[in-house]
């Protein structure tokens, strides 16, 4: 079942020489799955998960034949509804937790305020749904993180909290743009456990938004390659590693092995071709 | 190179005191590439702070080049030997000093005088087109910027580098290039590597021993083949190998 539908997305931003293209033309949809959008810094994969959510700020522009959401369009929706869709409908979680919680408010009170924007409920009630939410990402004391600031907080905790304030409105997709890059390889671990135990038992689509080829290749169920704007391959998961397209190769080849040493690494030959590419996402 | 005994580091006095690095010792000979892993917080950077002064509260023996070291005063001979290279070429670099500026200063401040051309020769060494000598950080992309913070760090010829994740913010194509270039320079100046990062098969490539830190402590010293072949024989590290290997 299709959740989302995005066909012939493009974001553009104007400048003094014209407009540039930070996303062009990327065609994908999304069903109750894991899907992988990879790629380097510049690529757009950014960009398109701010883009489904319309949170590109002016002079940007979005545009697309259409970005429905189980069949309606998001493009179309006025701004009230669209606040309604946000959080709700589909959850955010950002790539350093220490700039998208606010350091001046307990993080109780910001779960609990995350809660009752979206219900109508009683405090007490927001309460014991927090301290709920806050043990299903295993923290062990909910008691006291709820009474602590963001900036007692380690990084996977923080990332942890954030995860539980974006799940909190029981949304139907969550959107992770480099949730772990900014934590340790231990930590990592555990938050994407997290997310994907999450994810299974609530049924719901999750585009994952990384950096690291392998990362993704273990986590997802489906994966994106962009470059340039553009989706230059699709493909399973699992069989990231027999990827056709040279850029794709050029990336897997270009990270350093334990099991394989050498003494220089292969550094990626960028061709001209690839930015013209024929958009290979329209089957995706 | 490099001998470290019986280290300590610690920040703040009293009840508020943290002991970020607890008895480390290890030694780098000359020309090596020694590498410290551990998570964050492990006090694997603290070590090269430490080493430089920017952590001024330590105990313990630390002796590079023959020379001891003591307090946090460094002078101008432990600058000629030792420089480091920071992770974020996106924060280490002036915003409003021109690559030339950086590149002259820092020549400057080594008692340079044909300057001119060593900024050439520098900008020749880490593989920068010569149209980047007068272009400012915000037009350099991140790989450019590390090669700027590279070429810094080699003006006064030094015999040791200290590189504090110097890939982690720099994509993995990127990472590649980098990488290779501080192989080269390590074959062509005769440099003596001691290298922070989080990322085993990163070490794993560019260092031949390396420590494995865990809160504050030296848990094992292996060389490289050991860890390929996955001998750790730490808890601690077989367990960091295993997640670096699973993905």
């Amino acid at each position: 079942m299709t959740l989302l539908d995005v066909q012939n997305l493009w974001v553009k931003f104007p400048n003094r020489q014209g407009v540039f293209d930070a996303v062009r033309g990327v065609s994908f949809s999304l069903g109750r799955e894991r899907l992988g959008i990879v790629g380097e810094s510049g690529s757009g994969k950014s960009m398109t998960g701010r883009a489904i959510l319309r949170l590109i700020r002016k002079p940007g522009i979005v545009q697309a034949d259409h970005i429905a959401l189980e069949g309606r369009n998001l493009l179309n929706l006025p701004e009230v509804e669209m606040r309604k869709v946000r959080g709700q409908q589909i959850s955010m979680v950002m790539q350093d937790p220490k700039f998208s919680l606010n350091p001046v408010m307990r993080i109780g009170d910001q779960i609990m305020e995350a809660y009752l924007l979206h219900n109508r409920t009683s405090k007490a009630q927001a309460r014991a749904k927090s301290l709920e939410m806050l043990r299903a990402v295993s923290i062990n004391d909910p008691e006291r993180v709820m009474r602590a600031y963001p900036h007692e907080m380690s990084g996977g905790m923080g990332q942890r909290i954030m995860i539980a304030m974006m799940l909190i409105p029981d949304p139907k997709i969550l959107i992770a743009d480099e949730p772990t890059s900014a934590l340790d390889v231990s930590v990592q671990r555990q938050v994407l456990d997290i997310m994907d135990g999450l994810v299974k038992e609530r049924g719901m689509g999750l585009i994952f938004i990384s950096h690291d080829l392998n990362l993704v290749s273990e986590f997802c169920d489906r994966v994106l390659i962009m470059y340039a704007g553009q989706i230059v391959e699709v493909c399973d998961a699992d069989k990231l590693h027999d990827a056709q397209h040279p850029y794709t190769q050029g990336l897997l080849q270009s990270l350093p092995r334990l099991d394989q040493p050498r003494k220089y690494l292969p550094v990626l030959q960028r061709e001209d071709d690839w930015q013209k590419a024929p958009i290979a996402g329209d089957q995706a | 190179m490099i001998k470290v005994e019986n280290l300590n580091v610690w920040f703040d006095d009293g009840y508020d005191r943290v002991d970020a690095v607890r008895g480390a010792s290890f030694n780098v000979n000359q020309g090596e590439s020694f590498g410290l892993v551990g998570e964050s917080g492990s006090g694997k950077s603290t070590i090269l702070r430490a080493m430089t002064g920017l952590a001024p509260t330590w105990s313990g023996r630390i002796e590079i080049d023959g020379l001891a070291l003591h307090g946090h005063k460094r002078n101008r001979d432990f600058y000629k030997t030792v420089q480091m290279v920071f992770q974020d070429p996106y924060a280490s670099l002036h915003p409003r000093h021109s690559v030339d500026q950086v590149l002259g200063e820092a020549l400057h401040l080594q008692g340079f005088r044909d300057i001119d051309t060593r900024v050439v020769k520098l900008l020749d060494d880490v593989g920068l087109d010569r149209k980047f000598r007068f272009r400012y950080p915000h037009q350099l992309s991140g790989g450019q910027r590390q090669r700027v913070a590279i070429a810094r760090a080699l003006a006064g010829e030094p015999k040791v580098l200290l590189l504090d994740e110097p890939t982690s913010a720099l994509d993995v194509s990127v990472q590649a290039e980098i990488l290779n270039l501080l192989t080269d320079l390590r074959e062509e100046h005769g440099l003596t590597y001691l290298m922070v990062s989080h990322d085993l098969p990163v070490i794993g490539h560019m260092c031949e021993r390396l420590a494995v830190m865990k809160s504050g402590e030296i848990v094992e010293v292996m060389d490289v083949t050991q860890l390929r072949q996955m001998q750790a024989k730490h808890p601690y590290s077989q367990e960091l190998i295993g997640v670096s290997v699973a993905h």
